[in-house]
């Protein structure tokens, strides 16, 4: 479904993106995980076609760059919208239909209960008619995943949704896109930098880090010879009570990862 | 009943034909500068409108000297100058008041030392005060067929691109994403912004145009939330008060001080200015926030 | 000749210098605002056969602070056109009661070079200095708030108090200033000095002194050239303080090579 294949990009002298490639197949759900500045939201707007890189390609569906238009939806962290803006979150749900075309909106009832139909799936229609600019970030986030899904893309994009969110609202976020990408068959890309939430729904992984990258299922890849290796510095995995820690230097304690390496003491890190 | 009609509408109210000519063309500009001003508004462009109409000046007084009829200089001036802040603009707020502010700077300094000249020239009070305050009462023949032709040219814009021009105003990513050309599509708004300040300028001057442009807009976003809603009441708002305006400054013909009539950019002017109070002394709903709060506490929890 | 000389060099420090502030704080258009409503009290005091000065003041005062009083609740962009065309709409008005015609319309707006009298000279100074030491007292609340809002607030200094003590400061210096150069450009010299001495360099102290050396040179520039051409001094404040600026991006480009 998605393809990038040795894409780099240079910001502000830095090398954000090296040689990364990976690819994603239809309807995989796929987190995107890095410390903040590793370089997920550059990788997302590439992808997206907001930003080209300096080398390297992007596929969509087997297609180059170009105009993708409906393939593809995109979900950014937070959009900056005033209190006063004339925009329900029916209405922007609404603009993920049709939000590209000319000439006046003619009514149109097939449309409406396609809105209705998204607001509920991801359980927004208790504030369909607040104005967008005066819900909570958690509304926010549903509202604009429903206005990125309501199209049917093939693939969808969130950047760092979970971050302004407190733990109980980003995992019902998970859940809900999981559950709507499953129906639907979408391919989803989410970008954070905590793997912990996404392990219940996660099928692979595409670790980011010194803008190199590392893609495959959790096991193959969040372990401490390939991190280290991402890093080109010590960095130990440990696994406690099923969950992930990624902490820099060498330790002591063995834990039960498989394929996690036996460790030595050292100083622990965030 | 006939003495009040009489105080309200001064003899000779309905029979005059530059009073015909003033609701015409003042109806027509207030209905495009209010469904404009929704999205100016929205896009937080006010200032960007304010000096639109400044520079305007520029193309007026400039039009004054080569004895051409001030319409087309606003128009010429709102859409090149436009089309430049546009180009010119980045997207960061502060640095694009700072640009907007110096241009603005050096162009109403130009626009001083033409209007020197024409003040200078033809002795009149002419140029100065009809290009700043409007010259509502004095609209000439060709003037309110072409008038009429550009509103209604900038209605027709605003009509075909009304879905991008909203998703690209509320989130330019977003918009982008759909593949909505943003940047194009800015310049557009900037154009069609200046073409209709320019008009909004004949009006009542290109001092005041801004405030057509702009109040009846803020107003209107407080009252509804639905964009063509908003658009409509801008639009019938700038309505009444330009004709309310326009009546009572022809009422005010005998007033004191000076009996020579109260200037109409005046009163359309404090009308706005009463509606976009007044639209704030409604009891304030209940936040959404608040409401939140009442639904989903856990929403609200947030954990370090 | 000599009290225009004083009144602008004063006029100058305290526009470069308040002005540092309003492009510290993106407040270009606020700017831009507060002296139309000076215009407005000069008309209206002019009518009254008060002393313009006096209603320079009150009314920049009251713009500055509508400004600052309705923005709590609405846009801040959208709230300050308004006021703009408000106050000019009264102007407007004022005017049109007033047997004043063009020429005094005209000067009020872009400026007269001789348009001092002895003893405004002395009420100027006055205001200047009042400007200076309330600039003085506050000036380290007020950049902390403009550059680092949340640690300040966190410290107890109050966004609204100290928007609003700045607003008053922009009246302040518009009330000193517009007499010389005239309400619609007067902005032009709070911005474009200061503007050209922060793409220079960033650091306060020497910006906010090669603001106020280029808002001096514009002003004496602009008087020498006023005087000798008798065409409008602000004329030349806003095309030579913009001037300053594209100056100042073109050697920072060129230096950045």
């Amino acid at each position: 479904m998605l393809a990038l294949d040795a894409v780099s990009i240079r910001l502000g002298g830095r090398q954000i993106l090296d040689q990364v490639t990976f690819a994603l197949a239809p309807g995989e759900f796929t987190g995107l995980i890095g410390s903040n500045g590793a370089g997920k939201t550059t990788l997302l707007r590439i992808v997206m076609g907001l930003r080209n890189p300096d080398a390297g390609t992007v596929r969509v569906g087997g297609k180059p760059l170009a105009r993708r238009g409906r393939q593809i939806g995109y979900v950014p962290q937070k959009i900056q919208i005033e209190p006063d803006a004339p925009l329900r979150a029916r209405d922007l749900v609404a603009l993920g239909l049709d939000g590209e075309k000319l000439g006046p909106r003619l009514p149109s009832r097939a449309r409406r209960e396609r809105v209705e139909k998204m607001l509920a799936a991801v359980d927004a229609t208790r504030f369909a008619d607040e104005r967008v600019g005066t819900l909570s970030g958690g509304e926010q986030q549903r509202v604009l995943i429903a206005h990125a899904l309501i199209s049917r893309p093939k693939l969808l994009l969130m950047d760092e949704p979970l971050a302004n969110l407190d733990i109980r609202s980003g995992q019902e976020i998970v859940e809900q896109v999981s559950r709507v990408a499953k129906e639907q068959g979408v391919a989803v890309l989410l970008s954070a930098h905590d793997i912990n939430p996404l392990l219940p729904v996660m099928d692979k992984v595409v670790y980011l880090a010194e803008g190199r990258a590392a893609c495959g299922s959790t096991d193959q890849v969040v372990r401490s010879d390939v991190l280290t290796n991402l890093y080109r510095h010590p960095v130990s995995v440990l696994r406690v009570d099923g969950r992930i820690l990624v902490v820099a230097g060498s330790t002591v304690v063995t834990d039960n990862g498989p394929g996690s390496a036996p460790v030595t003491a050292g100083a622990v890190g965030a | 009943m006939g003495t009040i009609m009489h105080a309200i509408f001064q003899p000779g109210f309905f029979a005059s034909t530059p009073v015909h000519a003033a609701l015409l063309t003042g109806a027509v500009v207030a209905v495009v500068s209010g469904a404009v001003g929704v999205f100016t508004v929205l896009r937080s462009q006010s200032f960007a409108g304010h000096s639109l109409a400044d520079l305007g000046t520029l193309g007026g007084s400039g039009a004054y000297l080569l004895g051409l009829g001030p319409l087309w200089g606003f128009v010429a001036a709102g859409v090149t100058v436009g089309g430049a802040m546009d180009l010119f603009g980045s997207e960061r707020r502060k640095s694009r008041d700072v640009s907007t502010g110096i241009v603005l700077g050096a162009v109403l300094g130009i626009s001083a030392l033409l209007l020197y000249f024409d003040t200078t020239q033809s002795s009149t009070t002419g140029a100065t005060v009809t290009i700043l305050f409007g010259s509502l009462f004095a609209v000439s023949g060709y003037t309110v067929p072409a008038t009429i032709a550009f509103a209604v040219l900038g209605l027709a814009l605003l009509t075909i691109l009304y879905r991008p021009l909203l998703l690209s105003s509320v989130n330019s990513d977003l918009a982008a994403a759909r593949g909505i050309r943003v940047r194009l599509l800015g310049l557009v708004f900037m154009m069609v912004m200046g073409v209709t300040v320019a008009l909004g300028s004949l009006i009542v001057g290109t001092i005041l145009s801004p405030a057509l442009l702009i109040g009846p807009a803020a107003t209107a976003l407080r009252l509804t939330r639905r964009p063509v809603a908003a658009m409509a009441l801008a639009g019938g708002m700038g309505l009444a008060a330009t004709w309310l305006g326009i009546l009572l400054a022809y009422d005010s013909y005998r007033w004191p001080p000076s009996g020579d009539g109260w200037p109409v950019s005046f009163f359309v002017i404090a009308l706005i200015f009463v509606g976009y109070l007044a639209s704030g002394l409604r009891t304030r709903r209940t936040t959404h926030a608040a409401q939140t709060a009442e639904r989903m506490p856990h929403e609200l929890i947030e954990v370090a | 000749m000599i009290d225009t000389w004083i009144t602008a060099s004063v006029v100058a420090v305290i526009a470069a210098l308040v002005g540092f502030f309003v492009v510290l704080r993106g407040a270009a258009f606020t700017a831009h605002a507060v002296p139309n409503a000076a215009f407005a009290g000069a008309a209206g005091a002019s009518l009254i056969g008060v002393s313009s000065l006096l209603g320079l003041g009150v009314f920049s005062l009251g713009g500055a602070l509508g400004i600052g009083l309705l923005s709590r609740r609405g846009r801040h962009d959208a709230v300050t056109a308004l006021i703009v065309a408000l106050m000019l709409g009264l102007g407007a008005l004022f005017l049109s009661w007033s047997t004043e015609y063009a020429p005094e319309i005209y000067s009020l707006l872009f400026g007269e070079v001789l348009g001092i009298s002895a003893n405004e000279v002395g009420l100027t100074v006055i205001l200047a200095l009042v400007c200076l030491a309330i600039l003085a007292i506050i000036y380290r609340p007020l950049m902390l708030s403009s550059t680092l809002p949340d640690v300040a607030e966190a410290r107890g200094i109050s966004p609204l108090r100290v928007e609003l003590l700045f607003l008053a400061l922009v009246a302040l210096a518009t009330t000193t200033a517009v007499p010389v150069v005239g309400a619609l450009l007067m902005f032009s010299l709070m911005i474009g000095p200061p503007a050209a001495a922060r793409v220079l360099t960033k650091h306060p102290a020497p910006a906010m002194t090669l603001a106020v050396v280029l808002a001096l040179a514009t002003v004496w520039i602009a008087i020498a050239a006023s005087y000798q051409t008798n065409w409008p001094i602000g004329f030349f404040v806003g095309t030579i303080a913009s001037a300053w600026y594209l100056l100042a991006r073109a050697w920072a480009a060129l230096v950045r090579r």
